[in-house]
């Protein structure tokens, strides 16, 4: 086996050269990022950075406007892709949660696993009934969203994700829209996931969390990742002036 | 004395009232109630109205009123996902579509389509019901996508996106996930629009029709014509509002739900 057939099966994640813009606004100025099996990268920055837009392009949700995404071997970039195949194995977990309002919680979990992977009903239930336990919520299974609150609602979505058995997880400010006492039972289910050896990408701006549990922390502004590395040295001990003058206002206050 | 602005408004108020109540009184008086009440509700001509109104003309409005709606709403349908495509030909055909359709009268087409294309082409209608129906469900189509666009468009664009995150294609996640939330949504509206079916169907009668497809507005007009006397209209009137007043409140029902449940 040759040196660069390892190296593809060792990076879950290859960004390469990745340019995003919305109409004239240009969000992502060529991005490089590869994340490899069981890394847990967290993504900072400030607000229109273009973090979350480098996230949603991992899955495809925003369409690159340059430059190529491989996401476990598959070129998402490359238009004979089947899309729908490849995010299967990408779990993503949003912001406002997006559960289904209309389905229970145990239903919400069973129903991609039944329409996309053919599961029985038993089995898809089954499934979502242990990854209810697992994010603390068994007893959940027949609530609606609606009667969730919303550090509930997120890890019901996580479990979601998770009934997919994703390779790759993407976080998009999962704890952004959460009241501050709900915030630890979600990052508690992100910190287990990730010592379980799940590959994340962690778009973040709980310092604490990227501090203890990333191996990887990249800081975006303007489009660019400005720097990037272990949190000893990006969060502790930062190079970058506009990272040292990120870190000061989101710590100090 | 000079009054507040306010007490000119309570005066003001009480005047319209007293000579609303004279004009009332003053009408009850004048009127010839017997010479009115026999030409427009005549005990005798009511009772011969049924069960002929029922069994026959208010089941026919019924069955144009159902296919009208169920071809309506998979049209309907269809031109809306069309309008929400990514494909334009799709989008500009869905809108031309519904432009045409709501901006001619529903009489025209009807005319055109049920006796237009038969003398255009020899071809004829295989059915009555169908020579109504299709021409009402084309035109309740164009208002019925409209309908079904807004509502898609008031689910949350992070549905789909969770959906198809999940590995849904874009079909599969428009039918497991956003369409269901969108008909809740317009339940409403299209309660509306099937009144609004009710009360259209009275023009199908237009076409002509045989004994057995009456509807409820010719039958009436026919009775009128029989008996030389109001009464089979007024007759006819009251088993619409039979109709549509049960589901006009269902909707009003409907609307004070969702407001208190989005409180």
């Amino acid at each position: 086996m040759s040196n660069e057939t390892i190296l593809i099966d060792d990076y879950v994640v290859n960004v390469t050269g990745l340019n995003k813009s919305f109409g004239s606004n240009h969000v992502l100025r060529g991005i490089d990022l590869h994340v490899q099996r069981g890394e847990v990268v967290c993504i900072i920055g400030p607000s229109g950075s273009g973090k979350s837009t480098l996230l949603r392009c991992v899955n495809m949700l925003e369409k690159p406007t340059g430059g190529s995404i491989v996401v476990l071997g598959r070129e998402l970039t490359h238009i004979d892709c089947d899309i729908d195949e490849a995010r299967t194995k990408i779990g993503m977990v949003f912001q406002q949660f997006n559960l289904f309002p209309h389905m229970t919680a145990l239903e919400n979990i069973a129903v991609a696993q039944r329409k996309v992977l053919g599961r029985s009903k038993a089995e898809a239930e089954m499934k979502g009934l242990q990854l209810l336990g697992r994010v603390g919520l068994t007893e959940k299974a027949d609530a609606y969203p609606g009667q969730l609150s919303g550090g509930q609602q997120q890890r019901v979505a996580i479990a979601r994700a998770l009934a997919m058995d994703p390779d790759v997880m993407l976080f998009d400010e999962a704890t952004s829209a959460l009241d501050p006492e709900l915030v630890g039972d979600v990052l508690n289910v992100m910190k287990n996931l990730a010592e379980e050896g799940m590959t994340m990408l962690v778009v973040t701006h709980e310092m604490g969390f990227a501090s203890n549990v990333a191996t990887r922390v990249v800081f975006m502004d303007g489009g660019v990742i400005v720097e990037e590395g272990p949190p000893s040295q990006v969060i502790a001990a930062p190079k970058e002036e506009r990272t040292q003058s990120f870190l000061s206002s989101v710590l100090n206050h | 004395m000079a009054l507040s602005k306010r007490q000119r408004a309570k005066y003001t108020r009480y005047a319209i009232y007293v000579l609303s109540v004279v004009a009332i009184v003053a009408m009850a008086l004048l009127v010839d109630w017997t010479r009115l009440s026999n030409a427009m509700f005549k005990w005798e001509i009511v009772k011969k109205q049924f069960p002929d109104i029922l069994t026959g003309a208010a089941k026919n409005t019924v069955i144009f009123t159902i296919l009208g709606f169920a071809g309506g709403l998979s049209f309907g349908l269809l031109f809306a996902l069309m309008r929400l495509s990514t494909i334009r030909p799709y989008r500009w055909l869905a809108a031309t579509y519904i432009e045409i359709f709501r901006g001619i009268p529903l009489l025209v087409t009807l005319l055109a389509l049920g006796f237009g294309i038969p003398i255009a082409t020899g071809w004829n209608w295989p059915n009555p019901y169908l020579q109504g129906a299709i021409p009402l469900a084309l035109v309740a189509s164009a208002y019925m996508a409209e309908t079904i666009r807004a509502g898609i468009e008031a689910v949350p664009k992070g549905q789909m996106e969770a959906a198809r995150s999940l590995g849904m294609s874009y079909p599969r996640a428009m039918i497991t996930i956003v369409i269901p939330q969108a008909l809740r949504i317009i339940i409403p509206p299209l309660t509306n629009e099937f009144v609004l079916l009710i009360k259209d169907t009275s023009l199908i009668s237009v076409l002509g029709v045989t004994q057995a497809t009456k509807d409820l507005a010719r039958f009436g007009r026919d009775g009128v014509n029989s008996t030389a006397n109001a009464t089979p209209l007024i007759v006819a009137g009251l088993v619409y509002l039979a109709m549509t007043l049960p589901l006009t409140q269902l909707v009003a029902y409907m609307e004070r739900r969702a407001k208190a449940a989005g409180k």
